[in-house]
């Protein structure tokens, strides 16, 4: 930026005393933000901290009960996202607008307010990925692409609108290691330019890494503004948590011979044309083991993750066998009575329904399992909610779920608490199998750390887990053994203590016609 | 200044309460217009519409006739549509329910024994119950859309019903009048009180359906399948619920209490098949379910005031002048209002003023 004026503390935005009220919560109490021109300014905190809050109100999508904004030192009302982008903010979401049936260059002219032919978007967007090192083909189907390329799609629009402040949410959450690498050379170079970056993020290393400042919310409220460069990683959590993350022990329990699940050349063809089919997989999970499956989303982890569940069943009941018997014809509730638990990735409307209470989830997931404490016998079947009631009070307790009210209905949870919940319901039973699909998705650093404790202890206890996440460092604190799922076929497992973060980079696949696909064949 | 909408966090349990009745008085307001434009004075019109059907004792039995079918059906519908299936064939399956009940009076039109009348309803749930599984068997096996097939079968169930009293099942003795025979007593629904008016057992169908569902839906585990499907269908099959097996359990259930509607009104009020048995009761039960908050215990209410509609329309066709399709548009209005009122449950009205609109104005440049 070539204006800048020191008199001013050349403050590119500029928040004092943000608040947004939702009826009794404040989402956003008071908050201070100062982002100067040519950084890049972190927003830390956990899960429900308000930082999404306070992103959609520096974008327009929401407007602040009270408190001003200031946009080079100008106050400034942003009613809109239309009129964040005029500004000068652009936006790239965590979960992708993308049209998958369309193409890179189709995709961009969606965003675009004004009307640009579709070549021309192509020639521009294809300058404009090879400036900043994001290689993009404008002509592909966003179908054909990983989430990697999707994401650089989101980019590469965000940077045709010319922005001076780029927000990312959670950008790194879906990408390799490799992949995230050269995002933050692209970051860099957005800096040296002279733009500034909006990072928002929990992982506190990358934030060391690249982050010149960063702001901590805790609660809706400010914590902290610091120079992450000059803090701990258990510094920052402080500030993110309130309190010092325990960090989860790993003794290793005794691993026995016995096989809890197995799945014998597994293939699955896909069911939607955006779908992915599963091709041969075998997975041996011993009693005391917990594997974790690693790989990029959408490599085939929620298909793994429902014919092992038994939402989808495969024709040859050998295919896939728990605790000794082949269940590939089987459906889910009989999986659960041979001792298996699951936990599927999707909160809402999945592994629980939103606007159901605590105690209904509680039936949801055990009605057949627990059929003779949670429902009287006869034809009737009459739920017993006090039954359900002391049990979901139980998870409540034993896994520290806070909320407000006796039963609250599932949505008004925040997203790790009710995890928790999700997770305690399955161990409650003491399931001798448990397979978890990404069991920390957006849930703040406390809930998962508490978590993975959990899995670890229920395989000390004598039990096989497969946890299924595209969070490395969470596979790396919990698994046993890894293997890695790429386009439907999983690698060989390995003993984690073996594995690097390389190897299963390689093992991932990178960008399509990269060189880290060819290495990754190779390493077949 | 405009206005805008905006998404309450949690829905409010304020409104829910209050929509069905803010939709009643945006009816009445909407009504009084109506009636004005036709040259009527307004009160009076509302008097005969609403209040006069309610002050003789004949017509509160009229009233009770009007409203069995109506709450039998729209129970049954309040099932199905919580399961997020949507059956608007409820017209059809009643016709059915009365074309095959009607079966064993018909051609046994001697046999007078206690059973023919069990026998008849238990047919007339069994033929609604049928009917309504060929949409659901198509939803199943096709993947088609269930609002239209159900729909374009009750043009096919009204031009059956219109075919068979016109043709084979015509009353012999009837001087070529479209009608069937008439029942012979053991095969019409008994009177409750006949001393005071005509009101039969039909009522009482309801009251009991009305009870058991409500029982089935807050208490058993088939009524929280209901619900969760209903809800999200992933989240079902990760229950272990069977998506199938409930949309053919919707369609059976809201087809058998809609048979059971048409053959109880065939049998109860009619005493013969003709060819107009239902004055779009099934459709009409669609408004009942959603003003009754498709909750058995609001339906029953629901089924008594809509049944009043049907009576007012009468009274005021007799007593004021007024066309009898203003009964129709009076219901039509009702259920656009009940669910105009529902988006305040999930969302609150918020008028933005014009002083935060200009600086919105400064704020852009």
């Amino acid at each position: 930026m070539t204006d800048q004026q020191p008199g001013h503390g050349n403050c590119l935005l500029e928040v004092r005393g943000l608040t947004k009220v939702f009826g009794e919560l404040r989402a956003n109490d008071g908050i201070d933000l100062e982002i100067k021109s040519n950084e890049i300014h972190a927003l830390l905190g956990e899960n429900g901290a308000g930082k999404s809050t306070l992103v959609k109100m520096l974008f327009g999508s929401l407007e602040p009960t009270s408190g001003q904004i200031f946009w080079k030192d100008k106050p400034v009302r942003i009613t809109s996202p239309g009129q964040a982008r005029a500004l000068g903010i652009g936006m790239v979401f965590q979960h992708f607008s993308l049209f998958e049936a369309l193409t890179v260059a189709e995709n961009i002219a969606l965003s675009m307010d004004q009307d640009v032919s579709i070549e021309g978007i192509a020639e521009q967007a294809a300058v404009l990925s090879r400036e900043y090192g994001l290689p993009l083909d404008p002509h592909a189907h966003v179908a054909d692409l990983s989430v990697g390329e999707r994401q650089r799609i989101e980019i590469v629009r965000t940077l045709l609108q010319n922005p001076e402040l780029i927000i990312l949410d959670e950008p790194t959450s879906v990408l390799t290691p490799q992949e995230a690498d050269r995002l933050f050379e692209t970051l860099a170079k957005i800096r040296a330019e002279g733009r500034s970056v909006l990072y928002i993020s929990h992982r506190l290393e990358e934030v060391q890494r690249i982050c010149d400042r960063a702001t901590v919310l805790r609660h809706g409220k400010l914590t902290g503004a610091c120079d992450p460069r000059l803090e701990t990683p258990a510094s920052l959590a402080t500030m993110m948590v309130g309190s010092e993350v325990k960090s989860v022990s790993n003794a290793g329990g005794a691993i026995t011979d016995e096989i809890l699940i197995e799945t014998r050349n597994l293939s699955a063809p896909a069911r939607t044309p955006f779908a992915v089919s599963l091709k041969e997989v075998n997975l041996k999970v011993r009693r005391g083991e917990i594997i974790g499956i690693a790989g990029v989303a959408g490599n085939g982890q929620s298909e793994l993750f429902d014919v092992l569940s038994g939402e989808e069943t495969v024709p040859d009941p050998d295919d896939v066998r728990i605790c000794g018997t082949g269940v590939g014809r089987m459906g889910i509730s009989a999986r659960r009575l041979l001792g298996a638990g699951f936990v599927p990735e999707e909160r809402h409307g999945h592994a629980a329904v939103s606007d159901m209470t605590l105690s209904q989830n509680m039936v949801l997931a055990r009605h057949h399992s627990d059929a003779d404490v949670f429902l009287t016998g006869g034809p009737l079947k009459i739920i017993r909610y006090d039954a359900v009631k002391k049990a979901s009070e139980r998870i409540v307790r034993e896994m520290d779920v806070r909320m407000s009210g006796e039963d609250p209905v599932a949505s008004s949870l925040s997203g790790g608490n009710l995890q928790k919940f999700i997770v305690g319901r399955e161990l409650d039973r003491q399931p001798s199998v448990l397979i978890v699909n990404q069991p920390t998705w957006g849930v703040d650093a406390g809930a998962a750390s508490r978590i993975r404790q959990a899995l670890i202890d229920l395989a000390e206890s004598g039990s096989a887990v497969v946890v299924i996440s595209q969070d490395l460092d969470e596979i790396f604190e919990v698994a046993t053994s890894i293997a890695v799922l790429n386009e439907g076929a999983l690698s060989e497992a390995e003993p984690a203590s073996m594995m690097t973060l390389e190897r299963i980079g390689l093992l991932m696949g990178g960008i399509h016609g990269e060189d880290t696909k060819v290495e990754a064949q190779h390493a077949h | 200044m405009r206005i805008e909408l905006e998404k309450r966090p949690a829905h409010s349990a304020l409104f829910s309460m209050l929509s069905p009745f803010i939709a009643l008085g945006l009816t009445i307001i909407a009504g009084a217009i109506l009636f004005t434009a036709l040259g009527k004075n307004p009160f009076d019109a509302l008097y005969s519409f609403f209040i006069e059907p309610l002050t003789e004792l004949w017509s509160l039995h009229e009233l009770l006739i009007k409203a069995a079918p109506l709450i039998l059906i729209a129970v049954g519908l309040s099932v199905c549509f919580r399961s997020n299936n949507w059956n608007i064939g409820a017209e059809g399956q009643f016709i059915m329910g009365g074309v095959v009940g009607s079966i064993v009076p018909i051609y046994f039109h001697e046999w007078n024994s206690f059973v023919v009348l069990p026998l008849m309803l238990i047919m007339g749930m069994i033929g609604g119950a049928l009917y309504a599984g060929i949409p659901a068997l198509l939803k199943t096996r096709f993947n088609t859309n269930e609002i239209l097939s159900s729909l374009m079968l009750v043009y096919v169930a009204e031009l059956f019903l219109d075919w068979l009293v016109r043709g084979p099942w015509r009353n012999p003795e009837g001087f070529n009048f479209p009608e069937s025979r008439s029942f012979n007593d053991s095969a019409v629904l008994p009177e409750l009180f006949p001393a005071s008016g005509g009101a039969n057992l039909g009522i009482v169908f309801a009251l009991i359906a009305t009870l058991l569902t409500w029982f089935m839906m807050r208490h058993m585990l088939k009524g929280f399948e209901v619900s969760v499907l209903g809800q999200s269908a992933r989240a079902g099959r990760f229950a272990g619920f069977s998506s199938t097996k409930m949309i053919f359990f919707a369609f059976l259930f809201s087809g058998a209490l809609a048979g059971l509607a048409g053959i109880s009104e065939v049998s109860g009020a009619i005493g013969r098949l003709q060819p107009d048995i239902s004055p779009a009761y099934g459709f009409t039960a669609i408004i009942v379910a959603f003003l009754g908050r498709l909750n058995p215990l609001g339906i029953f209410a629901a089924g008594i005031i809509l049944a009043l509609t049907y009576l007012g329309g009468e009274a005021a066709q007799i007593s004021i002048g007024l066309p009898d399709k203003v009964a129709r548009v009076f219901q039509g209005f009702l259920l656009f209002f009940v669910l105009a009122c529902d988006t305040l449950i999930h969302y609150r009205v918020r008028l933005v003023t014009a002083i935060k609109a200009r600086t919105e104005g400064e704020g852009a440049s």
